[in-house]
């Protein structure tokens, strides 16, 4: 049997789906026992969302006041603890857990699989290198833990309907008091999450301004979407940084992507290979994004994105 | 603030597209342009200024690699990094294994500041500067986008999933470097010739006492599932009909 212990990401009231993402992956190994562990302050709330994740068969509770923040030099110590009893430990490959798993594995001194993207056995894994151009098969030694960070964009979330059981966990961990949280700031919009969304508008360098990505915004106001973007867009101080989408920002899985004035280099690319179905708009026809679109239109986006914006919905 | 060590990976130029070999073995690296990994340079830059900006700051830049990895050491001096080390080696050096030679390199440096890049964009692990931190039991600021040091602390504002987090760490402490920190310097011809003269120190993992061992054994290496070249379309009601049809829209 294979004990799985999955941390949970969360902000105290909502489970991110990044966790839901890791359940189905762990169900994805043969004789998965699947816990998911919770650190915060009060876990109460997403304990019972945790919970309710098919293929789930308990929830750890590790509440103090200390895991208000996830920092990971805070977590690692507990996680280890909790860890001792299982084979394997995930994370999500979100920030929360880049930041987190590796801390875990060295002080374990195990390695890690860093975006684990198929299960092929449960001591053997497939992920990307090269930011996406080759990707390997790694067999680790079954005889150590196996700490990994699931590469969300790859599996779909767990069904809820489970009822596994939730139990407080009190360690007896001795915490560092070298790290401090002192605030926080997002852009947060009522537009839907990036990371979730089943439809995401992205622009890039093209768009000139931040003023001009009010289009997009209004485009993907139109179409429920969430808003992305380039790296060149990002720096240029058109979007915030949460809005990247590529190797060094967001790795997402929408339904649909549309990519605006956003020429396609492969760091971009990286980002939205799962996507289902991508739409280019660029007025340069031999752009490289062209190469991995489903369907293009070439042609000048200033000109595109209010024709497009009024006929949709008509 | 006294000395500030700076980790440099030598990768396949961030502009190469990477090709995989026909039988699986591995990437094809015969004649591919290598470079400093572009983090690192970032890492680098950032733990110049600070230098700059302080009084005798002595910069370290420090890597783990083949020979030829002096390079880039070459390169990091030339920028102004002030010395090199070289933990020479042929093996596949995998993110613990690299931890553990770093933090032999920390104890005998004892540096204020540990800087890495986010991840090697060679592997894409995003990993060491995490295990380094935490077998030197020391705090780690990953993903750092500002860094202010002020007495015995750092404050460094982190890139994450939800926008912008800052937190406080006491020095010594492991900062991992995102692309936003800065725009690294462009190196100089005068520079390249007085790197020349810098000293570059060649050591190995068995100097430091650490073993090379594989963790993860790499059975395949293949190329990554091909998209279908799709269809282009004339105009925006083309583009409507074809995301109607496909219930986009
Ligand atoms: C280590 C590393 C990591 C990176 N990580 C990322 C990442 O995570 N995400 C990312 O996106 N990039 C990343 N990059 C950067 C990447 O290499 C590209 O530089 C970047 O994606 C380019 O952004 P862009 O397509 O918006 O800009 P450009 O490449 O400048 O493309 C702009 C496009 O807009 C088109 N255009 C111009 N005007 C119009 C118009 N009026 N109408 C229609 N089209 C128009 C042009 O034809 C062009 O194709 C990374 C780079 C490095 C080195
Ligand atoms: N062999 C190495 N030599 C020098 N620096 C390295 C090496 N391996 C990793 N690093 C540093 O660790 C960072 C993260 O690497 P990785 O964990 O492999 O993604 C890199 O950006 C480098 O700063």
């Amino acid at each position: 049997m294979h004990k799985i212990l999955i941390v949970g990401e969360h902000d105290g009231k909502t489970l991110n789906p990044a966790t839901a993402k890791c359940v189905t992956c762990a169900t994805g190994i043969a004789d998965a026992q699947i816990s998911i562990a919770l650190f915060g302050e009060d876990t109460s709330a997403v304990a019972s969302q945790a919970a309710a994740l098919s293929g789930v068969e308990s929830v750890l509770r590790v509440d103090r006041p200390e895991n208000a923040h996830p920092l990971a030099a805070i977590l690692a110590p507990q996680l280890v603890a909790l860890a001792a009893d299982y084979t394997h430990v995930f994370g999500p490959s979100t920030s929360f857990g880049k930041d987190l798993m590796p801390r875990v594995a060295g002080l374990l001194g195990v390695a890690q699989v860093s975006d684990l993207m198929a299960v092929e056995g449960a001591y053997r894994y497939r992920r990307p290198i090269y930011a996406g151009n080759a990707i390997v098969t790694v067999e680790s030694d079954p005889s150590r833990k196996l700490l990994a960070t699931v590469r969300v964009a790859s599996f779909q979330a767990a069904a809820t309907g489970g009822n596994a059981s939730i139990e407080s966990k009190a360690l007896n961990v001795a915490l560092p008091t070298h790290t401090r949280y002192l605030g926080a700031k997002s852009g947060s919009t009522d537009r839907p999450d990036l990371q979730t969304a089943s439809r995401v508008v992205s622009g890039g360098r093209a768009l000139g301004s931040a003023e001009n990505f009010k289009l997009l915004f209004s485009l993907a106001d139109k179409l429920g979407a969430a808003v992305g973007a380039s790296r060149a867009a990002v720096d240029a101080g058109y979007a915030p940084n949460e809005m990247q989408v590529g190797q060094t920002g967001k790795i997402i899985s929408p339904e649909m992507y549309m990519a605006i004035g956003i020429s396609g280099a492969i760091q971009h690319l990286t980002g939205i290979k799962d996507a289902r179905t991508i739409v280019a708009i660029n007025k340069d026809g031999e752009a490289p994004i062209f190469e991995v679109a489903d369907v293009g239109l070439v042609g000048d986006l200033f000109q595109i994105m209010p024709e497009l914006e009024r006929l949709i919905g008509t | 603030m006294q000395k500030i060590m700076v980790c440099i990976k030598r990768v396949v130029d961030y502009n190469v597209r990477v090709r995989v070999k026909p039988d699986a073995s591995g990437v094809m690296l015969d004649g591919v342009k290598m470079s400093v990994n572009p983090f690192d340079e970032i890492a680098l830059e950032e733990a110049l200024r600070i230098k700059e900006r302080g009084a005798n700051i002595e910069v370290v830049a420090v890597s783990i690699g083949v020979a030829d990895a002096q390079q880039q050491l070459r390169t990091a001096l030339a920028m102004g990094a002030d010395r090199a080390i070289l933990v020479q080696t042929d093996a596949a050096v995998e993110p613990l294994t690299a931890a553990h030679a770093f933090l032999a390199l920390a104890k005998k440096e004892t540096p204020d500041l540990i800087f890495l890049g986010k991840q090697a964009i060679d592997d894409d692990a995003n990993q060491t500067g995490q295990m380094l931190a935490a077998i030197w039991d020391r705090p780690q600021a990953t993903y750092a986008s500002k860094v202010e040091i002020s007495a015995g602390k750092a404050n460094v504002t982190r890139e994450v999933d939800a926008g912008l987090e800052t937190i406080e760490v006491d020095l010594p402490a492991v900062i991992t470097v995102d692309l936003r920190l800065n725009e690294p310097r462009y190196v100089k011809l005068p520079d390249i010739m007085k790197a020349k003269k810098k000293p570059l120190e060649v050591t190995s993992l068995d100097a430091l006492g650490v073993s090379a061992g594989v963790h993860l054994k790499v059975l395949k290496t293949e190329p990554p599932a091909q998209r279908q070249k799709g269809v282009i379309v004339k105009d925006v009601p083309e583009l409507v009909a074809f995301l109607k049809q496909k219930g986009l829209i």
